[in-house]
């Protein structure tokens, strides 16, 4: 079977050792949790870390807490616990569809919520063994220099394929991040806190805004999010397993009759989720009706261009980004498509 | 020995299909598999379950070219490597092989030239598989780059291209014609003409255990060799071959294995190589294949473009069939002659074609070799000619179920090309589809997206000749019974999950009168047990079922006779059932266990054991390939699929498949449910959603590299995806098979992707005719034609809801 690398193994108690195990050896460490995604990019050497860390040790990363601020949830949640919890589905019935809609049962049982914002981008030029990729040429996202999407790319466009992160997204949820200090090993640790759609950068190498040694914490869903219904559609061959092919998050305020607000967030595009712009002028205070979702559709087709990175014809996968806006739209908004 | 002498097996008084004990009372009973506990409780052992003290690991260096001359092999590097024992090359081993005699044109690891990305080269032996890694790492290949031809277009414009040398003339592997009546006469007068082009992707087996092997080679010079192979018997032959020596000093042995479908009926590069490592370090080495390596070694389902031409009469009745196919074969013949065969010769049942003629050609490409996936060859051309007989059947205005019943054939009869058809129960499977999946009132009928299609096929149990010319059994059982009570019963037969070995369990029960607890089966070791040819062909239960039979009712005999001379009664009274041997002239008399009856025999006869063996008759027609598809036996099917289309999007979920399938006798009707539900389902996969795809890859690299061969890009349905699957056995009790048993294992594969086809046709009005029907392959169609207005001709046709 495909080996694993050699690599060193911690499993920090806490995240000021965490930290400290990051901080001792700069650019060389692998964060795991759930292992889903690590494991077989460690087997297709797509990371060769010289040191695991294994965060499963940390009580504080766990459970998910609902406070006056709002909804509070640990990176070390499990996707099943997430999709099962009472509050989230009565709330964020997106959040709990999209956990749902991740792989497999086993997967999501093995697979946290910080694992899942921080999930590798995905390129079918990428997600192979070295064997494969050798083969074909390395890509410039690990070993080579050029990429086989873009064949003219400087930059990497391997696809976000989180489906959770573009209902986080749609709903204006924040992620809380651990730095390090000033002076690196010995200073204190500091949380900063940012919104998930800027924790994302378009870099389909790296693209998401944590520098080494920084530790994803927790999710934050904000109070004033309540009342906002969401909804998850994905486009995937099968019924489980797959990663998408096209994600798409919307979050609503209002209903059918009037909406007040509206914010949809379409992925498995480029390396990080897009946020549909100029909906507003389209859709606040109006009503949901049949030229609302084609206006709507029309506007995430003009802005979301699936690529080759992602299997199935490109051009479908663009067919069917406006169908399934207008489907989890609908969805959000609680009547038919 | 003359050709016209070959061996008979005994004619039984009643026939083969009778029980032997008045009632049946382990033949078509719910039983367990024997091996089904050890399977579901982990203690099954598998060849990567082996572990041999000092044993070694090895891996196959593979090329990353589709097509190169191999200029040179450089291996120092990796042998200086700390852990490495061992590294051999195709120098070491340059004999060709191949599974058909006549095509042996693959060696154990390249020598010369590299024919697909994936091809092997070399292989190292270390003490454990990331030393392996790291070691391919270091062998340096020099090689020379070629063109590559990745498909039967670039085959057939390229000959100077040419892949393998084998070839008789540029990328031709084989062609082969044949005619049977007069079929341009047939279709000028028929009154209708359908013509079209089908594509049938291939498709890769994708068994959950991968290839694995452990050789050890010992001090006496004796090669144990364990496997999982599905021809144990063939894999014997060639590792002698290869590695030169004697065939009485080569042992294979099967352990349990994990799924084959055909993908492991062959001899492969980890045997010779895990073998020539283990002859070179003195150690037993092991080879597991990764994922990725199982589909290089794939011998999957051939991509075929088909053009074919069939014509039908007003009255529904075909009138002949003319048909064009290629193959695209890959870089070596595998089992590629018979398919080649195959993609003609077994399309002439269940319905009778007046006239017939196909004209198949095989080429080699640059790309992992094709070859037997259950349905061996004949799974595409059916698909091409049952969407054929719905389009058919609608310029006719007739109902297609009604077209299939009219063009049957019948029982004990032959088709245009020479096969001998025996039991027929395809019309009592059109019946049962018809009536469970509710046929009438859906037809034509259903709302916009959802719909209803049927198909049928037929199948071979095994083949009339073994693969390399004998006259010897095809298949063979020795028989031994103890005083202790127990029955072991040895066979060369390969059990792949199928259910062979508890099909000859069930056998010995049935005429001895065990418990199933009681009889041990002991199968696929070349040492303890006599040759069977293997597990294809659909032939095991048939074939060895038979020799089961035989050695399991000469002991029979035996024992009514000791039984009927002690009691002064006539043989013909003894009966052995339930653990108790009897005679039914007055039972509460003469009335023993059968432990005690054993006991008696043995006193009376000595030690008692028996052998049985079958041997087909001659079959086939008297023309050059008349033989290949003749069978002793035809399994027929008959599918109904209903789907619920999204024509926004293209998806297609198949909500149900009522699948009939006569397989002669059912001797564990559940196993023969798993068949026919497992077969439905490969057929479903295959439609929807697997794509056997090889990438362009990148300028400087050569191309042909399967597009994601891992079990996340090769996108076989979950359970979510899976349609409700209704088995429906029909039993035609074939007068050959043992106790009426004919094949089950294949056949049922067969109408699922026509049956689709035609099922999205009635939902969609579009015609599906090439693989799979991929949602973007659906829309397409139903953006490029006027789907929605074929779809309402077609239901005028039929008139409005009943």
């Amino acid at each position: 079977m495909l080996t694993l690398p050699v690599f060193a193994w911690s499993r920090p108690k806490t995240v000021d050792e965490a930290m400290r195990v990051l901080a001792a050896s700069p650019g060389e460490c692998l964060i795991v949790a759930g292992g889903t995604d690590a494991v077989p990019n460690l087997k297709h050497r797509l990371h060769e870390p010289k040191r695991l860390v294994h965060l499963g040790g940390i009580e504080e990363l766990r459970g998910i807490r609902v406070t006056d601020a709002g909804l509070e949830v640990g990176a070390l949640v499990t996707l099943t616990e997430l999709a099962a919890h009472p509050y989230v589905r009565e709330h964020y019935a997106g959040v709990a569809d999209a956990a749902e809609h991740v792989a497999s049962p086993q997967i999501r049982n093995m697979g946290t919520v910080g694992g899942n914002l921080c999930l590798d981008t995905r390129c079918t030029y990428y997600n192979q063994t070295f064997f494969w990729r050798e083969a074909l040429g390395f890509c410039l996202k690990k070993d080579g220099t050029r990429c086989h999407v873009v064949p003219q790319g400087k930059r990497c466009v391997a696809a976000h394929s989180s489906d959770v992160a573009p209902v986080w997204i749609a709903l204006g949820a924040q992620v809380e991040i651990a730095t390090p200090g000033a002076d690196g090993a010995s200073g204190a640790v500091t949380r900063r806190v940012l919104p998930v759609e800027a924790f994302f950068v378009g870099d389909g190498v790296h693209n998401n805004v944590l520098v080494p040694g920084e530790l994803v914490t927790r999710v934050l869903v904000p109070a004033s999010s309540l009342g906002v219904r969401t909804a998850y559609r994905k486009l995937r061959p099968r019924a489980a397993i797959d990663f998408p092919m096209l994600s798409v998050a919307v979050a609503a305020r209002g209903d059918a009759s009037r909406i007040e607000a509206l914010r949809v967030v379409v992925s498995a595009l480029g390396a990080k989720p897009r946020t549909l712009g100029g909906l507003d002028a389209i859709a606040v205070g109006k009503p949901h009706d049949a030229a609302l979702a084609e206006a709507v559709g029309a506007v995430a087709f003009k802005q979301c261009h699936p690529l080759s990175n992602v299997p199935y014809d490109t051009d479908w996968r663009h067919d069917m980004v406006p169908v399934f806006v207008k489907r989890a739209l609908a969805a959000a908004l609680g009547v038919n498509a | 020995m003359p050709k016209e002498d070959r061996l008979t097996p005994p004619v039984w008084e009643g026939g083969r299909a009778a029980p032997p004990n008045g009632d049946f009372r382990m033949i078509g009973k719910r039983n367990r598999k024997v091996e089904g506990l050890a399977k579901v409780t982990g203690r099954a052992v598998y060849a990567d379950d082996l572990v041999l003290p000092r044993m070694l690991h090895a891996k196959l260096l593979r090329s990353i070219h589709a097509h190169a001359r191999i200029v040179s092999i450089d291996a120092s590097a990796a042998l200086a490597l700390p852990g490495v024992h061992a590294v051999v090359t195709g120098a070491d081993m340059p004999t060709h092989f191949g599974i058909i005699p006549w095509t042996e044109d693959e060696q154990a690891l390249c020598t010369d030239k590299v024919r697909y990305v994936g091809d092997a080269i070399a292989a190292v032996a270390a003490d454990d598989e990331r030393t392996c890694e790291d070691a391919l790492k270091l062998i340096r290949v020099e090689y020379e780059v070629l063109p590559a031809v990745t498909d039967i277009e670039t085959a057939l414009a390229h000959p100077e291209w040419q892949v393998n040398e084998k070839a008789g003339e540029g990328n031709i592997s084989k062609h082969v014609r044949l005619e049977f009546g007069d079929v341009d006469g047939a279709l000028a007068a028929a009154d209708h003409v359908v013509e079209g082009d089908y594509w049938y992707e291939g498709s890769t087996h994708a068994p959950l255990e991968p290839h694995c092997c452990v050789a050890e080679f010992d001090a006496t010079g004796l090669l144990t060799v364990w496997s999982s192979t599905q021809v144990a018997h063939y894999l014997h032959r060639d590792l002698a071959k290869v590695l030169n020596l004697p065939t009485q000093r080569v042992r294979v042995i099967q352990p349990v294995v994990g799924g084959g479908f055909g993908g492991k009926s062959e001899p492969f590069s980890l045997e010779f190589a895990a073998a020539k490592l283990s002859m070179s370090t003195g150690r037993p080495v092991k080879i597991l294949y990764t994922r990725e390596e199982v589909f290089y070694a794939h011998r999957g389902r051939h991509p075929m473009r088909l053009r074919y031409r069939t014509g039908m009469n007003a009255d529904g009745m075909i009138a002949g069939t003319d048909a064009l196919v290629q193959l695209d074969g890959g870089a070596y013949s595998s089992f590629g002659l018979v398919t080649t065969y195959y993609s003609g010769q077994l399309l002439t049942a269940p319905y009778a074609l007046p006239a017939y003629r196909f004209d198949s050609t095989r080429l080699f490409t640059n790309k992992p070799a094709c070859g037997p996936k259950r349905g061996h060859g004949s799974v595409q051309p059916r698909f091409a000619f049952e969407c054929q007989l719905d389009k058919l059947s609608e310029r006719a205005g007739l109902d297609p179920i009604d077209v299939r019943r009219r063009n049957f054939i019948g029982e004990r009869t032959k088709t245009v090309n020479g096969m001998r058809v025996t039991s027929n129960g395809f019309l009592e499977c059109l019946d049962a589809v018809e009536r469970e999946s509710g046929w009438a009132g859906k037809f034509r009928r259903m709302p916009y997206g959802r719909g209803i299609g049927v198909a049928g096929s037929m199948y071979i149990s095994g083949t009339n000749y073994c693969i390399y010319p004998n006259e010897m059994p095809q298949s063979a059982v020795q028989l031994r019974l103890d005083r202790s009570g127990r029955a072991t019963v040895m066979s060369g037969c390969s059990d792949i999950g199928q259910g062979v070995e508890s099909v000859l369990a069930y056998i010995v029960c049935e005429e001895l009168g065990l418990d199933l607890r009681d009889v041990r089966v002991v199968a696929g070791d070349t040492d303890l047990t006599p040759v069977d040819l293997g597990a294809y062909s659909s032939r095991e239960t048939f074939m060895v079922g038979n020799a089961c039979l035989d050695a399991a009712r000469h002991l029979r005999i035996k024992i009514a006779q000791t039984l009927a001379e002690r009691w002064g009664v006539s043989p013909g009274e003894i009966v052995l059932a339930d653990g108790v041997a009897c005679a039914t002239s007055d039972p509460a008399q003469f009335a023993i266990s059968v432990k005690e009856a054993f006991q008696w025999a043995e006193a009376r006869h000595g030690t008692l054991g028996s052998v049985g063996w079958y041997q087909s008759p001659k079959l086939g027609g008297e023309y050059r390939g008349g033989t290949i598809g003749a069978s002793p036996a035809y399994s027929f099917t008959a599918h109904v699929a209903e789907v619920d289309c999204d024509p926004e999007t293209g998806f297609v979920a198949v909500k149900h498949i009522w699948v009939a399938h006569d397989c002669g006798r059912a001797l564990n009707p559940v196993t023969v449910e798993g068949q026919m539900e497992g077969s439905a389902y490969m057929g479903f996969g295959e439609a929807l959603l697997e794509t056997q795809r090889y990438k362009d890859a990148a300028p400087g690299h050569a191309f042909g590299l399967h597009q994601g061969p891992s079990l996340l890009d090769y996108r076989m349905p979950t359970s979510l995806d899976t349609p409700e699957l209704h088995a429906l056995i029909v039993e035609s009790v074939d007068p050959e098979g043992p106790y009426g048993a004919k094949e089950a294992g294949e056949g049922p594969l067969h109408p699922s992707i026509p049956a689709i086809a035609n099922a999205i046709y009635d939902a969609l009005g579009v015609r599906c005719d090439a693989l799979p029907f991929d949602p973007p392959s659906v829309a397409r169609l139903l953006r490029g034609g006027d789907a929605r207005a074929n779809w309402e001709r077609a239901r005028a046709q039929v008139g409005g809801p009943r």
